[in-house]
């Protein structure tokens, strides 16, 4: 059945609209400004110094910053999209109307996706606009490649909410499991990975290793942010063990928009 | 009620042999009905016996098993969704809203989806009595305010069908008859209503036919009166004497007549009498005198419902589903 885009607008302006309302957009707009602005300061202290460094320096305190902060925040903004309309009842009355659930579906996450981005957007665009007076200015588009960055794994975990939303047979299941899935790949994954390379001394899982980071989207983002600062590349073990080859910009962008749209595709083929 | 050309009621809903099966159980089992336009039909059955299934299946958020559902001749999942549904106004049971937002806001958030008039929402919350509370959040909004709001929605884009399920959940006395004065006069306007409830002392005597239900089959489909000589159950005789003394002629008089069952309590007597004997018990009444009054009561629709699932199965099933 074909999409209409109007469908899909006036669902997403409400999901967006909602998240003005609740002041959900004003409360991560101010975790972002807060938290990046004490890294920012605070990030160079193991070095005994303190105080705004070189931007590629407070670019990678701020990677570190968003790969803990995005997903949790990506997680529990959609975890009940789907669940949540289900549990309460809603979702009888809205399938009811002239919309598919395709339409259904693409249009609260392009509204989540909208609260998403404009959080992360204020936030850190306002940390940005702080430091722009404090380096170069030519440095700020390392800094914009940071911020989009982080909007499109923001997307991708998003999405991974979406279809924990579809799955979960209610709201208490889909929150556990976001949370699960936020322990997973922000803390375990990469222990795991580091725990079967160490024990087996590289025998097992080398080769496979910089295909394995690919698997989980806090990784991709930690790669393309990593591997574009050239004064971090050197501080990061990462560099070491993952071939420059794999490090392209494009496809590392390509395989988080895989990430955005698999999980999404997979939420859809469970909804309909 | 409009009809065809040959003078046949036109059929707005036609459901032909559908069946909805979940895990072992038989939601809905070969049902076919056809639901004229301009009517007002009511589906009626134990908790279990598929009514809701079926209603969803109109509304196209199930997909039967077998079978097709039409409306206006358009299968309700086909290419022409949209415009089906735009046809249709559904209140759920249990409607249930955002509470964030109000009244309005709700009204214009739906109303848009449904490519309705916007401009319409302020005069139909004012229609189902919410004209005050249109700015008020939801969340304060009582059971019944809820249930108003719910058909208000039902009625954005002026659907020529209405699906209703327990439509006066909440409603006080006085709003429920008002609720029903109000969908008499969107059947004059040729609104087809379709609507389930429990309370059937209410319908009987709203509804143009109705449709029983039991286990996923549909028994029965007429008006009550139909219903009641389908079954044939008893009269109901609530006959008045002047004096206790007037009993025992009476007594002797209805001995002869076989099909009733009176009992004498005074100087009342209840009869329940044969359908088919009621100008005999009459004209007996009548004759043997002492009478000052009769009541007459035909079976309610509870009765008529209750008598069709007595008769009709076996019981254990219905404990296994319910």
């Amino acid at each position: 059945m074909p999409v209409e885009l109007k469908q899909i607008g006036i669902i997403a302006q409400k999901e967006f609209w909602d998240r003005i309302r609740n002041r959900w957009v004003l409360a991560v707009t101010a975790i972002f400004v807060f938290f990046a602005l004490v890294i920012a300061y605070f990030g160079a202290s193991q070095e005994g110094v303190v105080g705004f460094s070189s931007i590629e320096l407070t670019i990678a305190s701020l990677v570190s910053l968003a790969i803990y902060l995005v997903p949790l925040i990506a997680l529990i903004l959609g975890y009940d999209a789907i669940v949540g309309e289900r549990e309460r009842g809603s979702l009888d009355l809205l399938l009811a109307l002239p919309v598919t659930r395709l339409e259904l579906l693409l249009g609260k996450y392009v509204g989540l996706s909208a609260a998403l981005i404009f959080s992360i957007g204020a936030g850190f665009g306002l940390v940005g606009l702080f430091l722009s007076y404090r380096i170069d200015p030519g440095a700020l588009g390392q800094y914009a490649g940071f911020m989009l960055s982080t909007i499109l794994m923001g997307m991708a975990f998003l999405s991974l909410s979406f279809l924990i939303s579809v799955f979960a047979t209610n709201k208490t299941i889909a929150s556990g499991t976001a949370i699960a899935l936020w322990f997973f790949y922000v803390l375990v994954y990469d222990l795991i990975l580091l725990g079967v390379l160490v024990v087996t001394e590289g025998q097992l899982g080398g080769d496979f290793f910089p295909f394995l980071l690919l698997l989980n989207p806090a990784d991709i983002f930690r790669i393309l942010n990593v591997f574009s600062l050239e004064q971090v590349k050197t501080l990061y073990g990462l560099a070491t063990v993952f071939p420059e080859s794999l490090a392209n910009p494009w496809l590392l962008s390509g395989s988080i928009l895989l990430w955005i749209a698999g999980p999404l595709g997979l939420a859809y083929w469970k909804f309909r | 009620m409009p009809t065809g050309a040959a003078g046949l009621k036109e059929n707005i809903i036609e459901i032909s042999q559908v069946s909805k099966q979940f895990g072992r159980i038989a939601a809905v089992n070969h049902a076919s009905l056809n639901i004229h336009k301009g009517e007002i039909f009511s589906l009626i059955g134990h908790n279990g016996a598929g009514k809701s299934t079926l209603f969803k299946m109109m509304l196209g958020l199930l997909q039967p098993d077998k079978g097709i559902i039409r409306i206006q001749g358009k299968a309700v999942n086909g290419k022409q969704f949209r415009q089906v549904r735009r046809q249709i106004g559904y209140l759920p049971e249990n409607v249930v809203f955002y509470d964030h937002l109000s009244g309005i806001e709700t009204l214009r958030f739906l109303g848009a989806l449904k490519g309705a008039d916007l401009n319409s929402c302020g005069a139909l919350l004012d229609q189902v009595g919410l004209l005050e509370a249109a700015r008020r959040p939801v969340r304060g909004y009582s059971k019944g305010m809820r249930q108003r709001l719910g058909f208000a929605q039902a009625l954005l884009g002026e659907p020529e069908m209405l699906l209703l399920d327990e439509p006066t959940t909440g409603l006080d006395p006085a709003g429920i008859r008002e609720f029903y004065q109000f969908l008499q006069q969107l059947k004059q306007r040729g609104v087809t209503i379709v609507l389930s409830s429990h309370n059937l002392a209410q319908i009987q005597e709203q509804v143009d036919r109705i449709a029983l239900m039991k286990l996923g089959d549909i028994l029965t489909v007429g008006s009550v009166q139909d219903l009641r000589e389908q079954l044939d159950l008893a009269l109901q005789f609530q006959v008045f004497l002047h004096t206790s003394s007037a009993g025992e002629p009476l007594r002797h008089a209805l001995m002869n007549l076989s099909g009733c069952k009176p009992r004498f309590d005074g100087k009342m007597v209840s009869i329940s009498c044969d359908r088919k004997q009621k100008m005999a018990l009459l004209a007996t009444l009548v004759n043997t005198g002492g009478v000052r009054d009769i009541h007459i009561q035909e079976p309610s629709l509870e009765d008529l419902f209750l008598g069709y699932v007595d008769e009709t199965a076996p019981a254990q099933n219905q404990t296994a589903r319910s």
